[in-house]
This record gives structure tokens, sequence and C-alpha cells, in this order.
């Protein structure tokens, strides 16, 4: 008997085209891309031989602007107009950031996410963030050559819907094919895993520039699963720079600082605060603008004492995060390292002392996310070789709910689900005749609406009049495989589907994403259309490839019409793809998506039979 | 909504080719759980078409609900019982034997006791006894629906369990908030 061969999904039927993919790190301090080279995972460098990128964006007077190192050199310079952190303003709106009041930049307080005014008009994070995330683009093509098929973005795992969004928006903005954003622990987890090849549990703490994250995971047989992640999105390195800042203001007896003074004693914090991690003392000297001197030492002793509160606030979430996965910390095999800050003697200690076994710190903390993103982006790619693979299984941070009455949250899906996760829930009416309901979405553990994020708002219209408590509304919650919600709902009884979709308010909808990249390409030069242009025929010939090989494996799952539609949609985008209209390509390529849906979902079916089937066999045999 | 087209969709223990019974081999199904998001999980299809990439959302998706469901033995008592036309009303149906619920008013007590003292060993001691109870519960919930087949006691079960696991819960809370 001929043996059946069947292509496993994830495996790439032309076994020589190499995707070329990418891992980024977009930190708070430092952002870095990495990609798969020869089986190996290297993070890219500049045409210096740097690795990292400073996560600082200038915009100058002259309409230019600069990101990274000679951005940094000129923070306190053009205070105003430099940024740096950035991504403590993701999704974030003004009242929601510390510290505002030492920052030297020209808020702009609006509905949802925060925006600075700078030299070059009003920007937001997701456009700041995107110039970072272009800079790194263009790195990896120019030591790539080509363009990315894709690129897997990391995010703090306590990221919350809003901050998740505004991260793929920012990755779309630069012109990135986002295939998967990735949790910050869990890459770590990758790297760390698949180096050492470890099996058991673990915990990675990441304490970075700006945020804080405790993931537990389970390492087994090729499988990543996270049982439980924790977290302060607003804790990090940067912290305990404030904290000598303010050390420094009070020590020094200073009158209050220009924008430009406070940038630089910031600096010289920060400076103090590495120096300390290899020293016992650190001398702190500065010469202000208003003629003030500052000469001070700092003392390992005085640092540990001004930033005990900040260390001991990384442990109430890593407590939370054990019991939530049930685990004591005797279960817990090690405990890997992440994160710049990670350095720090006192962090170290704490952490050792907690889990009562020395962390490992085998890895670059600057490094490791990136270099696991890189992975997963070759696996996510397709580039896969056989046996070199793993699954990832994740959860979701934070407990999503939605509004109920007296301003209450009622839990749709419990934080720490294993994602995608779909919930639904069903509404009715409260007075006869009610023809539209609204729904208010929030993210948190928290008991008050008031308390929690609100992710999105939204009214069900249209819902045929009837006597209070007969309408039946369902409403889904899915999340997906990147962490970020959606929202859909049915009418149930008048049997007609009014769907919503619902995009958060912090986000950007698609038209804007457009038109965004839009007014990014009509200044630039003729360049950017082409590409635009080329990377939609690219991934048109891909489609029209992926869909041939899926008929040819499995066409005898159709019938003769589904087949011929099938067929004719391959065709009709054949024709257009090689012309030079964007929409028509679209539109064909949106088409053939929609003509070969129930052809995915038979072939799935398939799939999953065949495995269990496969297991039944060995278990048989066994 | 899902592949309920596959047909084994709509019955869990069917999507996961186990007997459907209240005692499961945790260890078979945890491997069979794997076996299938080894196929159908979103990364596998990262770069696939638009069309493979949602089937296999809702695959996974799928599978994640199915999963949690027969892994945790309240939701799957629950969910045995709507399989056999039993469904554990809830709402409409609060009728409790009365020594159970004084009983839950002393745990209640007890909990409130330490949260305001602070006690977190205290705490800890309720909750392992708690679990030790429920444990009991557990066994006798497993001869009511695979021996008994006595569907009308399983569900009285199933609701003392219910309020025993969301006490569980809240001396987390009460840890948590003590910790915090
Ligand atoms: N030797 C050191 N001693 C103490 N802190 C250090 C040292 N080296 C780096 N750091 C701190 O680590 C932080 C940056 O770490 P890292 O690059 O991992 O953060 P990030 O990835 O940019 O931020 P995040 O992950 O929070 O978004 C900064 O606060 C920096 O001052
Ligand atoms: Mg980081």
């Amino acid at each position: 008997m001929a043996l059946l061969q069947i292509a496993e999904p994830g495996q790439s039927t032309a076994p020589h085209e190499h995707r070329l993919a990418v891992g980024i790190d977009l930190g708070t301090t430092n952002s870095l891309v990495a990609t798969v080279k020869s089986g190996m995972s290297v993070v890219l460098s500049d045409d210096q031989g740097r690795s990292l990128l400073p996560s600082v964006v200038q915009y100058g007077h002259d309409g230019t602007h600069e990101v990274g190192f000679n951005a940094q050199s000129r923070q306190a310079e053009d205070p105003k107009n430099t940024i740096v952190s950035v991504k403590r303003f993701m999704g974030r709106s003004l009242a929601d950031i510390a510290h505002v009041e030492t920052m030297p930049y020209d808020f702009i307080e609006t509905e949802g996410m925060i925006k600075l005014r700078t030299a070059q008009g009003v920007k937001s994070p997701v456009e700041v963030s995107a110039d970072i995330l272009r800079v790194l683009r263009e790195r990896a093509e120019a030591a790539l050559g080509g363009t990315l098929t894709g690129a897997v973005v990391t995010v703090p795992a306590y990221f919350d819907d809003a901050q998740r969004q505004a991260t793929k928006d920012a990755a779309r903005l630069a012109g990135l094919n986002v295939l998967r954003l990735l949790n910050e622990p869990t890459a770590a987890a990758i790297a760390y895993g698949l180096d050492n090849s470890a099996e058991g549990v673990y915990a990675v703490y990441d304490l970075g520039g700006g945020t804080f994250d405790i993931s537990i995971l389970r390492l087994s047989k090729g499988i990543f699963e996270v049982l439980s992640t924790g977290g302060d999105s607003a804790l990090g390195g940067d912290d305990f720079d404030q904290r000598v800042f303010c050390w420094i203001i009070e020590r020094a007896e200073l009158a209050p600082l220009s924008p430009s003074d406070a940038r630089m004693l910031l600096t010289r914090a920060r400076e103090a605060k590495e120096y300390l991690t290899g020293h016992g003392e650190a001398p702190i000297t500065a010469r202000l603008a208003s003629g003030e001197y500052v000469d001070l030492q700092l003392t390992t002793e005085i640092f540990t004492e001004i930033t005990r509160t900040l260390v001991q606030k990384t442990l109430a979430p890593v407590r939370k995060a054990l019991r939530d996965a049930g685990l004591t910390v005797d279960e817990i095999k090690g405990v890997v390292m992440v994160g710049g800050a990670t350095r720090m003697p006192q962090i170290q200690r704490a952490v050792g002392e907690f889990f009562g076994q020395q962390p490992l710190n085998n890895l670059d903390p600057d490094k490791v996310v990136a270099l696991g993103a890189a992975t997963q982006a070759n696996l996510l790619a397709g580039n896969r070789a056989a046996g070199d693979d793993w699954l990832l299984l994740d959860v979701i941070p934070l407990s999503l709910g939605i509004e109920t009455m007296g301003g209450l949250v009622e839990k749709i899906i419990p934080r720490n689900s294993t994602i995608p996760v779909a919930r639904a829930q069903e509404f009715t009416t409260f007075r006869d005749g009610q023809t539209a309901m609204a729904v208010h979405v929030v993210q948190g553990e928290r008991e008050l609406v008031s308390d929690c994020r609100s992710l999105a708002r939204f009214e069900l219209r249209g819902i045929p009049p009837m006597v209070a408590g007969a309408a039946r509304i369902r409403v889904t919650f899915q999340v997906d495989a990147d962490g970020l919600l959606s929202v859909t709902a049915r009418e149930l009884t008048s049997g007609h589907e009014a769907r919503v979709e619902v995009k958060p308010s912090y986000g950007l909808s698609d038209d804007e994403i457009a038109s965004m990249l839009k007014a990014g390409i009509s200044h630039a030069s003729d360049d950017a259309f082409r590409r635009a242009l080329r990377e939609a025929q690219v991934e048109a010939q891909r489609l029209i490839e992926a869909t041939r090989s899926a008929l040819r494996e499995d066409s005898a799952l159709l019938n003769e019409k589904e087949l011929a539609d099938v067929e004719a949609a391959v065709a009709r985008l054949q024709t257009v793809v090689i012309g030079d209209d964007r929409a028509a390509i679209d539109s064909a390529m949106a088409a053939l998506n929609k003509a070969t849906a129930e052809l995915a979902a038979r072939r799935m079916n398939q799939s999953v039979k065949r495995v269990l089937a496969g297991r039944k066999v060995e278990e048989l045999g066994s | 909504m899902l592949a309920g087209k596959a047909g084994m969709a709509e019955d869990f223990f069917a999507l996961f080719d186990i007997p459907r019974a209240f005692a499961v081999d945790t260890g078979g199904l945890e491997i069979r759980y794997r076996d299938i998001q080894s196929r159908v999980h979103p990364d596998k299809h990262a770069h696939l078409t638009e069309a493979d990439r949602r089937v296999a959302m809702q695959w996974a998706t799928l599978a994640n609900e199915a999963y949690q469901t027969l892994k945790n033995p309240l939701l799957r008592a629950r969910y045995l019982l709507r399989l056999v036309g039993h469904e554990t009303q809830m709402e409409n149906n609060t009728a409790m034997a009365p020594e159970f619920l004084i009983e839950q008013m002393e745990w209640r007590e007890s909990v409130i006791e330490s949260r305001e003292a602070g006690d977190i060993a205290g705490l800890e001691t309720l909750q392992a006894r708690l679990r030790r109870q429920t444990k009991a519960q557990y066994a006798t919930l497993q001869a009511d629906l695979d021996e008994k087949h006595d569907y009308a006691a399983a569900s009285d079960m199933v609701r003392q369990l219910m309020f025993q696991e969301k006490l569980l819960h809240e001396i987390d809370d009460a840890i948590e908030a003590i910790e915090a």
C-alpha cells in the first residue's frame, strides 16, 4: 500500500524558499532586531556594529528626525522634541502616566491615547514607535538583502489590549507585516528553553527600562505552556532613575529645574545607578544651566534604601502569578532573569531569596527577548526544518469584562486563560420596545468599572421591538493569538444576525492606518509606492501558490462547483497581479480568501482526524 | 459558530476521542489536547492564507474551550449533565440543604475574621481544610455520575461544589488583598 504523504502545517512546501523574517524587541529604553541565519538566532547590528538602538526619537526643526544614539545625545539640548521611553505612553491617557510634571514634553490630552506636540507637529506614541521600528526594518532589509515577509514584535506580557493594539498599529505603520505579537518573557523562555533543552516549570523575571513581567511556564516535550503571568506595565529601571533623581534634588537642595537640567540630571541618575552595579559608590557631578553645581556620592546603601519599595513592588505580582498557577516556590526549577535592570544586585538578591535559589543569568539580558522573537518569527514564516518544531501556548494577562448595573464589572474571560479564547454572553432588553443597547467592554481585575481600563463602548442598534426580556443578543468576545480582543454581536430571536465589529477605543481603524500610510507615502518618493505595490504582489503570489498547493493535496474535499469557484478566483487574481492596480490586487485577494474558506475548514478537520487516528494507532502499538 | 460542521466539535469528549464519563485520564486528555493544538494552533498557520488563519484561530479556540471544560472537574460535571439533558439551572434552583448553608456561613465568617486580622496563615489553613472536604465531594460526584447515574444527586453536588469553589476563590482574593 502506498503511504500517504501529508505535508505538515508549518512546513514550507517549497523547501528552498527561505522567507525573511525578524524578531523585534521594541523596548522602553533599547530596541533590537534579530533574525535566524543558518539555523542560528543573531542580533543585527547597525553600520557601526552596535546592536542596541536606543528607543529615542528627536524631531528637529528642520523637518528631519533622528532615531537612536544621535537622538539620545540631544536629549538635554532639545528635551521637548526628544522623545524617550515612548513605550510608557502607548495606549495610555495623560491620567495614566506617573511623573508627568517632571517630563519636558508638550502633552495634548485627547480622547483616548495621549499625544505630543513636537517641532514636526502632533505625534502620537504610535507614530513615534513606528519611527523606531522603521529604522529596525531598514536595518534588517539592508542586512538580509530583501523585503521582509514578516516580523514578530514583542510586548510586555502584562500589556493590556490598548497597549497591544497600539504596538501592532505602530508596526503596521512602519511597513511591517506582523506575524505575531509575542510576550517578552515568553520570547525569553523560548531562547532559554531551546538553548538548554530545558524541561520543567520555570519562572521568567523580566525587569526592563519601563516594564515588569513575571511569567510562569511549563516546558515539556517541545511545548512552552504559560501557566500564569503578572506584572506592572509601568515599573522598570526608569523608576529607579527617578528615585535617584529625587534624591539628588533633595540632597543638593536645587531650585526648580529647567527641562534641560532635569533631563541631564535624569541621565546622571541613570549612569550612577548602572555604575553601582559594579561599584560600592557612584560619584554624581553636574553643572546646571542655573549655575548651581552638584557634587554628590551615592552609596550602595543609600541606593538600596531609596529603592527598597520598588524591589518589593515586583514581588507582589510574583506571588500572585505563582498562586494563579497553583504552584509554590519549591516547584520552580529555575528563574530566568531578563532585562537590563535585573543586573542590579538588590534585584538579584531579592529574587534569589524569594525563590530560594540562585537566579539563572547565563543569557544576555539585553538580547534574549529579540533572539527568542527571531526564532519564533522563523517558525511562523514557515522556515522550519523537519524536527525543528515547538508549540507555544500563551495566556491573556488581565480579565476581560463588561459593565453591568451600578458600574460593576462582570468578568467574561478570566485572566490567564489560554489564547486564543472566546466566550459568548447573552443579553436581553429591560424595557418594552427597546431597540438599542449599550455595551461597555473593560479590562482589569477590579470590581468597579471606574477602576478598570475602558476598552470599547458600542451600541447595538436595530433590535426588533419586543417586550422587555424577550430579545436575545449574543455578544461574542474573541481574543486572538496576539492577545487582541474583537467583539461581535448578533440578535438571535429575529433570526437576523446584526454583527458589529468593535475596535478598542484606543486603537486606530484600518482606514486611519491606510490614510497615515498614504500620507507617508505621498511625502516620500515613488519608491515607497512601488514598495507597497511590490509587497502586495508578493503577497498575492504567495496566496496563489498556497491555494494551488492546497488544491493539489486536497481538491477531493471540494465538489465540482466549489472547485470551479476557487479556480476562478485564482485565475482572477492571476490576471491582476501583474498589473499595478493595488486596489484590484487587494480585492482579488479578498475574493480568493473568501472562496477558499470552506476548503481551509475541511482541510483542518481532516488534519485533526488524522492526528487523533495516529494517536490511537500509537496507543494500540504500545 | 465554530468548526461545528466537523460533528466532533459538538461533543468535547468526541473531539478528544475519549470516553464520555466524569472519570477522565487527565494525562491522556492532555496529550490529545497537545496533539490537536500542535495541528490547529494559529502559529502553525501564520504563513498561510487568511482563510487558513481564520480556521486555525477558530479551531484553537475550540480546542482550548473543550480542554478547559474537561480538565476542570466542576466544569466537566456541568458539561456532562448538560449532555444528558440535565442542565444545572443555578439561577432558578437555589434550594440547598439548610445544614450546608449553615456550614457555608460559618466558613465565610472564618474567612472574614482571618481577613480582618490580616492572618494569612489562618486563611491558608482554612483553604487546606476546605480543599480536603471538596476532594471527598468530588469522589461522591464521580460515583453519582459514572456508577449510579443519579443525575439529580449529581446536580445537587455540583451546586454545593460551586459554593465551595467560590469560597476557595474568595480566600485567594483575601490573601491577595492582605499581601497588597
Ligand atoms: N549595569 C546595569 N545596572 C543597572 N541597571 C542597568 C544596567 N544596565 C542596564 N540597566 C538598566 O536596564 C534598563 C534597560 O533594560 P532593557 O534594555 O532590558 O529595557 P527595555 O527592553 O528597553 O525595556 P522594557 O522591556 O521595559 O520595555 C535601563 O533602566 C537601564 O538603566
Ligand atoms: Mg525589554
